[in-house]
């Protein structure tokens, strides 16, 4: 038997027994220490000892008789705790309350962005794009599509067809695509075309370096 | 009855739209359908001369239109087939003699009557391509293993979900396997990767079409030519039979076939 003081109380654990020989052992101890339980709030720890409702009646009805009153019991079994429920006892000690946390100030990470339009479809011969702003392909943009962006143009996707990025001057603009081949593909004044050798497709970025586009393997 | 309405179109010209419409209504009048097919090219018919029915054309599409005849007047009974109609384009007009909105009151006007209308389109995205895509329930794009074909097609294909009358399914045709095996010619895989549509035919390259085209005797006709049996094959998954895909390079059927009885098995 362990006996423990806790927040507004006694927790009593009993070691796994017949509930008999653990009601008198328990019932036998608080006699002996009356002076220490005298109006006690007494809560058990039963662990799998099955308890029904006759039982905890008769147990709270003696521990009255001591003045002490049973407040709470703690029960792996399911049963005992629906019981505990019945007599309106407490089954699970309040965990203390964790210290309120102070909010966390965000750091000033927030970017504005930048306009930017989605188009969400494959571009086909025919179709063209133009915005004043990026351009983000979800899908390919096969030959004879065309997209004209102010800004950068990513095309999650094979792009084949001819695209102008930094279409107002901004030498900055990239292009990339999961597979980039463009039949043209310009950035602000440059121009630039896919070679014909293409190795395997790989995702590619494009941009302005030293006054030329150049294209590299999208690694890092 | 509610007859479809299958538009047969590709953007550029000479692939087989004609050749297509003509085997298709063929096939599918073989397999017991009553079948109507529209030339829609005004201006430009072959689709009458094709399917040899040239000399039998009293009333045409602008006459229906226009009501100078009624509708039947214009529907020219097939020679081989009693439950195929053609109705001829005009020749002596242009594209704009006919609306989009008359291709579709015409054809609701058919439905009734028939199972399958299969309207050939003219080459082109103007005037032509806008009536006979109007009222498409299911748009045929062919094309050919070749670049500029599968753009035109890449195009049209666009132009059709543009209209959310798709998604258009593929024909590629002419075909030649032992060119695509040599690496000189577009595979079907290649088109179709490039197009991603969904594929209802392989026709393979094969003289008989043309020398049938001339006699105004479809290739279906002809149950020895596999381009014929790649049309029937159409028909078939049109009318929605899983059929499998053939077998189109002889050399390697023939060397399975002998592979097979070497082994033993059937």
């Amino acid at each position: 038997m362990e006996v423990k003081g806790i927040k507004d109380g006694i927790l009593i654990t009993l070691e796994e027994q017949d509930w008999s020989k653990g009601q008198q052992a328990l019932i036998q101890h608080i006699k002996e220490n009356q002076a220490f339980f005298e109006g006690a709030r007494l809560v058990l720890d039963l662990g799998n000892t099955i308890l029904r409702s006759k039982e905890l009646a008769e147990l709270s009805d003696t521990l009255s008789g001591q003045g002490v009153v049973l407040v709470g019991l703690l029960s792996h079994s399911m049963i005992t705790q629906e019981t505990a429920q019945l007599f309106g006892l407490i089954t699970s000690l309040a965990k203390p309350k964790p210290a309120v946390k102070k909010p966390i100030e965000p750091l000033d990470t927030v970017l504005q962005g930048e306009a930017a339009v989605m188009v969400h479809r494959t571009m086909r011969s025919g179709f063209k794009v133009a915005y004043q702003g990026h351009v983000v392909v979800l899908g390919d943009v096969n030959p004879g599509a065309e997209i004209l962006a102010s800004g950068s143009i990513i095309v999650w996707g094979r792009l084949r067809g001819t695209v102008h990025a930094g279409a107002e001057g901004d030498e900055t603009a990239v292009v990339c695509a999961l597979d980039l081949s463009p039949t043209q593909l310009r950035i602000a004044s440059k121009a630039a075309t896919t070679p014909d050798s293409q190795d395997e497709p790989q995702p590619e970025i494009a941009c302005i370096k030293e006054g030329q586009i150049i294209a590299e393997s999208w690694q890092h | 009855m509610s007859g479809k309405v299958i538009t047969v179109t590709s953007g550029k010209g000479g692939v087989g739209k004609t050749t297509t419409t003509a085997n298709l209504g063929i096939a599918l009048a073989s397999l017991g359908q009553k079948v109507v097919c529209i030339d829609s090219d005004i201006g430009l018919r072959n689709l009458d001369v094709v399917m040899g029915l040239e000399n039998r054309i009293v009333y045409d599409l602008i006459d229906a239109v226009e009501r100078r005849c009624r509708l039947t007047q214009a529907m020219i009974r097939d020679k081989r087939y009693d439950t195929l109609y053609l109705i001829p384009a005009a020749q002596t007009r242009d594209k704009t003699a006919i609306s989009p909105s008359d291709m579709v009151r015409l054809c609701d006007q058919l439905r009734t009557e028939v199972d399958w209308i299969i309207i050939d389109s003219p080459a082109g995205i103007e005037r032509g391509f806008r009536n006979a895509l109007a009222p498409a329930d299911q748009v045929l794009v062919v094309t050919n293993p070749e670049v500029s074909a599968v753009r035109d097609a890449d195009r049209i294909i666009g132009l059709v979900e543009a209209e959310e009358k798709g998604p258009a399914k593929l024909i590629i045709n002419r075909i030649n396997p032992s060119m695509v095996k040599r690496g000189d010619m577009l595979s079907a895989a290649d088109v179709v990767d490039l197009l991603a549509v969904p594929l209802i035919g392989i026709v393979p390259e094969d003289e008989a079409v043309l020398v049938s085209t001339n006699h105004g005797q479809p290739v279906v006709l002809n149950t020895k030519s596999k381009a014929g049996l790649a049309f029937l094959n159409i028909a078939k998954r049109l009318m929605g039979e899983a059929v499998p895909w053939m077998e189109l390079d002889d050399k390697a059927g023939l060397l399975n076939r002998l592979g097979r009885l070497l082994s033993g098995g059937g």
